[in-house]
């Protein structure tokens, strides 16, 4: 059993534009089972960090508990981290925002984490539109607890021992984009061509992003007649491809040319879709509502950015709360002195 | 939408007529490559297999790995030119690669006794006479090969012991007398009839001798002289480097002058450099008219002359041997730039500076050597050609007399001792068909096993940690202690732990990466957890653009991709650049069906006699 990765790298390995290695982004050697979807969106994470680029130390993960949620020890090593309360990764993440809203934070929770014990927590972080990438690395069971079906379980999936789950799933997207979120997606650990730009653009968006990343369980949810399994994913997968260019550099498209919609974002970026058959306008929540819908329906997966609202405000813009991070306040923002104190209290008057 | 397949996403490449072929890994040359040092090596020595034995301490066991494949461990691990290291994957991760040469030599120095597992002499010979004509490494070779299946060998020398140029040219402080004693004594006690101080002078007269056939392993005796004003006046202090050296080696010469001048940029100019200073030369200097870089000198041996006080003088084109009074007082050089014409070709030029002089008591002419054949008759039906050189078929080392043989040195002109090892074994081969009576052309198929190493879920039967340690040096006597005694060796090898850790800096090339596809699910992790982003899936496409598109671009072409086919999600190939893998294992520890699993190949030049005999049809 290897417990450590060799050290060295690839001759040749990248710098980034910030000077870092892809190395400089890795966490410690997983201890997931081996094929986990998780390792996989851990592993996008590390690319989409390290060719954004993000400095290390300006990110701070958080998350709850479950297989999901231990995988901040696999990837960024380097950056902040958070492991919380099953289902308290939201207001966790809602409160260190608050105390500093430089840091980029990178929510990783599981179906189990949003969908059931956190999922009134989830509402909520959603609603206020906290400005995070929140990932749901979806397996439609509970892995750490032997592979019991998850509240996005599809109805009629079976399970290891072939007993079908008679629920009907909660649909992770739909929710987020009735609930409000500003940047809505959804993709598959598998398409990591996908995955990649989508978590830059969610990184990069201002605002509540949320992805839904269909993971499969390897161990538990990999089998015939799971509806999240590799095959089963990659046979009924509705992917719209996407190509995420940063503000500074050249639009170089790695897809044939062909129906291309573009997204300006805050900074200058662009996110280019690609799209094939279904045309519908993302900025619009009821047709990208009914778009999904209308997938499930065919028992069919959309993947793709699902969702994007450029105007809404944020949570600290909203509260209209101080511009720099409480750490930097000193004495003098803090105790601004009799003479401040005097024009409130005349104001009271 | 077909078949429950995703249709290729626009922008991939689809697989079409020019797209690379799945790799062939039953091809036992494919994973030969990919043991870089082993491939490299003239006689495919199974380098990580002992080298894997010396961390075991199971020092007996690689001594009689590599004793099977190159006859001469203990010499060869103080003298070889080693081929294997620049080859060495280390090499292309970290600074320096793995100190093969050195590790054989732990190897000799720390074995038990072996005597037992040498091959023996059947007590019924078989009838047929075989001579060989030089006792150097490659008739040895063919010695060692032959007299266990039942040949009778007569060597034949002009030495009165033997080993050839191992014994006369390279000098005692790098190879000790004992070692040579040994490692050719396990060959003469094959029941070798030993014909020693027995100058050759006439093929005519040994194919009178009505042998069936005939080995021909003279090395290339004759050191090339330098005909310059002053050869002659001055020839009184003026040496041919490779006489020089055996004149000391048998101890005809004792002294030099306290002034030395080595021309040349070889190992023999080396070697001279070293022995002039351990015979009173006090100013030794090595002048050579290349580039430093550009010296047929290895690496090693520069370092070790110039650790003992020998400058070198690069560009220095030797003009004139400078004699008064009929007695040699120096020499001059013309100081040249190299330049390089628009096809790379070299030429000197002179900077037009007033010639250099230095200088010397003694001059030593370093500066190549050849073969020379006045002994062979010319009417006997073996043909020569450009050069004077002997015509001799590459694989067979058949000349076109059929029934005599070269190999070594004086097959192809000055190579090296684990060439000429590589070339008795494959004339031995020849000889044996060709007294069998079958086609020297059909030759054995290598022996080639591949096992699984898996032990448990995550366990291998091989090291796979990579250890970050730099190269060892091997350790030296004290310079002054060295420099006084002509017959100090100079390295003292490592030691066992030094050896030990050595060792574990091997990358274990030869425990392969085999990859099926059928029990792929293409999750990804093995393309993930890779150090050093050797794996890839993507669409097929023509090598160059594949190459280009990888996660980290393949552009050692002098590795292979491994490519397999089969996937069944998404019909992508798996890729995976050999330059750089370390074979840790991770990809098989991180897969979850067992697509990935670590095997390990072992590759075995198959000697005379071994093969299984070819059907005839």
């Amino acid at each position: 059993m290897t417990y450590q990765k060799p050290s060295f790298r690839h001759p040749a390995a990248q710098v980034n534009e910030l000077g870092y290695t892809r190395r400089d982004y890795e966490g410690s050697l997983s201890t997931l089972c081996a094929g986990c979807g998780h390792d996989s969106i851990s592993a996008a994470i590390i690319e989409a960090v390290f060719t954004l680029p993000l400095e290390p130390h300006r990110i701070a993960k958080m998350s709850g508990i479950g297989c999901s949620s231990k995988t901040p020890a696999y990837f960024l090593g380097r950056s902040h981290g958070f492991n919380s309360v099953h289902g308290r990764m939201p207001s966790v993440t809602t409160g260190a925002s608050l105390a500093n809203r430089d840091l980029v934070y990178i929510g990783v929770s599981g179906d189990g984490d949003t969908a059931s014990i956190g999922f009134g927590q989830f509402g909520h972080a959603v609603r206020r539109n906290l400005n995070m990438t929140y990932i749901v690395e979806n397996n439609g069971c509970y892995g750490l607890t032997k592979g019991q079906d998850s509240a996005t379980a599809d109805v009629g999936s079976k399970n290891k021992k072939g007993a079908a789950n008679p629920y009907e799933p909660i649909d992770l997207v739909s929710m987020a984009i009735q609930l409000g979120a500003t940047f809505v997606g959804r993709s598959f650990s598998g398409d990591r061509q996908q995955l990649v730009p989508l978590i830059k653009a969610a990184l990069t968006h201002r605002g509540f992003a949320f992805l839904d990343v269909v993971s499969p369980c390897v161990t538990f949810n990999n089998h015939e007649g799971s509806t999240k399994s590799y095959a089963f994913t990659r046979e009924r997968i509705e992917a719209t491809p996407l190509d995420f260019v940063p503000m500074r550099e050249e639009i170089r498209t790695s897809y044939a040319a062909g129906a291309t919609q573009e997204v300006c974002m805050h900074d200058g970026s662009v996110i280019r879709l690609h799209k094939q058959n279904d045309e519908y306008d993302i900025e619009d929540a009821q047709s990208a509502l009914q778009a999904i819908a209308h997938h499930n329906k065919q028992g069919r997966v959309l993947t793709g950015l699902l969702y994007i609202d450029r105007d809404a405000h944020e949570m600290h813009e909203v509260l209209g709360t101080v511009r720099r991070p409480l750490n930097s306040l000193t004495e003098k923002e803090l105790c601004p002195g009799t003479k401040v104190l005097d024009s409130i209290n005349a104001g009271l008057r | 939408m077909q078949g429950g397949v995703p249709a290729p996403v626009p922008g991939y490449h689809n697989d079409g007529e020019n797209t690379l072929k799945p790799t062939d890994i039953s091809d036992p040359e494919y994973f030969h490559k990919v043991v870089d040092c082993q491939y490299a090596c003239p006689s495919h020595t199974p380098v990580p297999e002992y080298i894997r034995l010396i961390a075991a301490e199971r020092y007996t066991d690689a001594y009689m790995v590599n004793w099977e494949s190159n006859v001469f461990p203990g010499i060869l691990g103080r003298t070889c030119d080693r081929p294997c290291e620049p080859a060495c994957r280390r090499g292309r991760v970290e600074k320096e690669p793995v100190a093969i040469c050195r590790l054989k030599r732990v190897a000799a120095d720390n074995k038990g006794a072996v005597e037992a597992r040498m091959p023996k002499a059947p007590k019924r010979r078989n009838g047929k006479r075989v001579a060989l004509i030089g006792a150097g490494p490659a008739s040895l070779t063919v010695a060692r090969d032959l007299a266990p299946l039942g040949y009778e060998i007569d060597l034949y020398d002009d030495q009165a012991k033997a080993g050839g140029m191992m014994r006369s040219q390279i000098p005692v402080f790098r190879l000790p007398p004992a070692v040579l004693d040994e490692e050719t004594g396990y060959i003469l006690d094959l029941g070798i009839n030993r014909h020693f101080d027995t100058r050759v002078t006439s093929m005519k007269s040994v194919l009178e001798r009505n042998y069936d056939a005939v080995f021909v392993g003279t090395g290339a005796p004759r050191g090339s002289d330098l005909d310059l004003p002053g050869r002659t006046e001055a020839a009184a202090n003026i040496f041919v480097g490779i006489d020089w050296l055996s004149s000391v080696s048998f101890e005809h010469i004792h002294t030099i002058g306290r002034r030395v001048l080595v021309l040349g940029g070889g190992n023999t100019a080396m070697d001279c450099c070293r022995t002039a200073r351990r015979l009173g030369g006090e100013d030794v200097k090595v002048v050579v008219r290349s580039e430093f870089d550009k010296m047929k000198a290895s690496p090693w041996e520069k370092e070790d002359a110039m650790a003992e006080d020998i400058p070198i003088f690069n560009n220095h084109v030797p003009l004139e041997f400078v004699h008064r009074d009929g007695r040699l007082v120096g020499m001059s050089f013309d100081k040249v730039d190299v330049v390089y014409d628009d096809k790379g070709r070299r030429s000197l030029v002179s900077t037009g500076e007033p010639p250099v002089f230095f200088e010397a008591d003694d001059v030593l002419i370093a500066i190549g050597q050849d073969n020379a054949f006045p002994w062979i008759e010319r009417e006997l039906g073996i043909e020569f050609g450009k050069w004077d050189m002997p015509v001799i078929d590459a694989v067979t080392f058949q000349s076109t007399l059929p029934k005599v043989f070269f190999g070594g040195d004086a097959a192809f002109g000055p190579k090296n001792i684990i060439t000429a090892v590589a070339q008795g074994h494959q004339a031995a081969i020849s000889i044996d068909l060709f007294l069998r009576g079958e086609s020297v052309q059909a030759r054995p198929a290598p022996g080639v096993t591949l096992v699984s190493q898996k032990m448990g879920v995550h366990e291998w039967s091989y090291d796979n940690a990579v250890v970050d340690d730099l190269r060892y040096k091997v350790p030296h006597v004290a310079k002054e202690v060295a420099l006084k005694d002509l017959k100090v060796e100079v390295e003292l090898g490592f030691d066992a732990r030094a050896g030990l850790a050595e060792a574990q800096r091997c990358l274990n090339c030869d425990v392969q990466t085999v990859f099926k596809a059928a029990k792929c699910i293409e999750c990804d992790a093995c393309v993930d957890i890779c150090p050093t982003e050797c794996i890839n899936f993507l669409m097929n496409d023509e090598e160059p653009a594949l190459r280009g598109s990888l996660r980290a671009a393949a552009t050692n072409l002098a590795q292979d991709l491994y490519v397999a086919d089969g996937l069944t999600q998404t019909r992508r190939v798996m890729v995976k650049d050999e330059n750089v893998c370390l074979h840790c294992g991770l990809c098989a520890e991180r897969c979850p069906t067992g697509a990935w699993d670590m095997q390990k190949f072992f590759y075995n030049v198959t000697k005379a006699g071994q093969a299984c005999t070819p059907s005839k049809q």
